[in-house]
């Protein structure tokens, strides 16, 4: 790694140290100091969590389908995650769904979530790698059916039932799962190392399939292995805060932005640490500053629309 | 040697390589001609693994092709293919440098930026390092998609088309340096190419296919004759000898 992207890379640190502060520390008075620090800091987490998930998740996607428009919410990766959820508590009812221990719950879906979604976006890319407007139709075609499917199933649902269902289908920054969050950091700090220890292969991946079989990378192997990932850390951004479609888009475009290289050593955690930045400085903003006059998501949403837009628009779909 | 023994090919229902059995000759330039539609490209991306076999064998210096690690193939042989845009944005200096990647996996140390240093220089790239690969023209992107191959350094190079975007002497400046490759460094090359008078002028050996079959094989003065040629490409085809070796006059 250069000068420059050390120097990068250590500026969005202390950045990011420096907003964590604020968030935590900001009017702490006399009162129950323990009980507010711990719920901050719960939320804080969970934020960070969620930012490091979306963000190397897209960087990843990105380079698996050597385009830089698609992320894995436009490819209908967590509308597959809604899917799943909406399905478990159709089949085992609301209090059988509550009833199961969070942890292994989230554990078995994020397997069933790598399994479903390795398998059928491994065929498109492999398949489809070298017809990307046809992938693209395909992943948002598979997109839309995954979402009516789940919105089928919840009409189908009883209104208590439905509920639940719910909670999962909306991106909301406000509520998070604090259950989740020890597996969640886990599974996040886990997937990341993952991902870090493949960034030479990344490279390489990067260029596209003949050179890289040419240069003997396992192609189909490497391939895979992404996918997975990119399925590990959707489900546990959906899982903790619903379905986001666009932050991950601005948080990869930053990111090389920001690096102009395309070494995902330095890539991966500059998206990580730049998603993390917005995320909590963005909800420092909405819930201290604005007194929740707006929410996160929406403002998140729209400005991640535009610049998808103006991705398309700047010819960058390729 | 490069060793091809009963390889056939299908995509879809469409049939690409009929039964082909033939070698590439050890230290020597092998070009393989046809006309449009022959097989010559299928026939060198199954040697180079890009797809994989479907019948047939196929041996790299003694590699079996579909049981020989792809690690290990990378070292033994670099292929590259017809078309070759690249997603991401890379320099040319950095595109060059992925042609160490399968002697350093990611960790390159000063030998590997001697070599990439090289290739620049052998490609007249050196005072391109630093630009984009879509700051450049289509045939000096071209030219460093061949400097990385070059700086894979194997025994085996394998070029699809290398004179696409070339100029006549950017192209000829290239197939000299393929025959001094091949002369001086001990390296094999094969390659596909569309305009005869370089296969005439530089290889060693040709190839010549046509719908999936070869129709003959030998030195440049056996292959690249009046008969071989008219009936290759279906069209009167006059050869005369230039400086002792074949040209070919098929512009007139």
């Amino acid at each position: 790694m250069d000068r420059r992207a050390v120097l990068i890379l250590g500026g969005l640190l202390a950045c990011l140290a420096g907003l964590s502060a604020l968030w935590l520390l900001q009017g702490l008075g006399d009162g129950n100091r323990g009980f507010i620090l711990s719920l901050r800091a719960t939320k804080l987490a969970a934020l960070v969590v969620v930012a490091f998930a979306i963000g190397i998740s897209t960087v990843l996607f990105q380079t698996v389908a050597a385009n830089r428009v698609l992320t894995p919410s436009i490819m209908g990766f967590d509308a597959l995650y809604v899917l799943l959820q909406t399905l478990l508590v159709a089949s085992l009812g609301v209090a059988g769904f509550a009833g199961l221990p969070a942890g292994a719950k989230f554990l078995s879906e994020i397997a069933l979530m790598t399994a479903m979604a390795s398998g059928l976006f491994g065929i498109l890319l492999l398949r489809g790698a070298r017809d990307v407007p046809r992938m693209i139709l395909t992943g948002v075609i598979l997109g839309v059916l995954f979402r009516s499917l789940s919105s089928f199933v919840g009409r189908i649902l009883d209104p208590n039932a439905y509920a639940v269902v719910q909670s999962v289908s909306f991106a909301s920054f406000n509520k998070v799962q604090p259950d989740l969050l020890p597996v969640a950091m886990g599974v996040t700090a886990l997937a990341g190392l993952a991902a870090w220890r493949m960034a030479p292969r990344l490279d390489v991946l990067a260029l596209g399939r003949d050179p890289a079989v040419s240069l003997g990378l396992r192609h189909r192997g490497v391939v895979l292995q992404v996918l997975g990932l990119v399925a590990v850390l959707v489900s546990v951004s959906t899982a903790l805060v619903g379905p986001v479609s666009f932050f991950g888009l601005i948080v990869a475009g930053l990111a090389h932005g920001l690096m102009r290289s395309t070494r995902h050593a330095a890539l991966l955690p500059t998206a990580a640490l730049s998603g993390a930045i917005l995320l909590v400085g963005g909800q420092w903003l909405f819930e201290r500053v604005l007194g929740q006059a707006a929410t996160l998501s929406v403002v998140v949403e729209f400005a991640g629309g535009l610049f998808f837009l103006y991705l398309l628009l700047r010819g960058h779909i390729r | 040697m490069i060793r091809i023994d009963g390889v056939g090919h299908r995509i879809g229902n469409a049939p690409i390589l009929h039964d082909i059995t033939t070698h590439l000759p050890e230290g020597r330039l092998t070009a393989l001609i046809g006309p449009n539609g022959a097989g010559k490209s299928t026939l060198l991306r199954l040697v180079g693994r890009l797809e994989p076999l479907q019948q047939g064998r196929i041996s790299v210096g003694g590699h079996d092709v579909s049981t020989t690690r792809t690690e290990d193939l990378a070292r033994v042989m670099a292929i590259l293919g017809q078309q070759n845009s690249i997603a991401s944005r890379l320099r040319l200096s950095e595109l060059v440098g992925f042609g160490r990647w399968p002697h350093h996996r990611g960790r390159p140390t000063a030998h590997d930026h001697a070599r990439v240093a090289e290739a620049l220089e052998a490609f007249a790239l050196t005072p391109l390092a630093h630009r984009f690969l879509d700051e450049v023209s289509g045939g000096q992107a071209q030219r460093a998609h061949i400097a990385m191959a070059f700086a894979q350094d194997t025994d085996w190079l394998l070029l699809d088309e290398p004179l696409n975007n070339l100029d006549m002497a950017h192209a000829r400046a290239l197939m000299g340096r393929l025959r001094d490759l091949v002369r001086h460094q001990g390296r094999s090359v094969g390659l596909v190419v569309h305009e005869i008078n370089y296969a005439a002028a530089w290889a060693d050996h040709v190839i010549a296919m046509k719908e999936g079959r070869i129709v003959a094989q030998g030195d440049a003065h056996e292959v690249l004759t009046e008969a071989v040629l008219s009936d290759l490409y279906e069209a009167p085809i006059a050869v005369v000898s230039h400086q002792g070796r074949p040209l070919v006059l098929h512009h007139v």
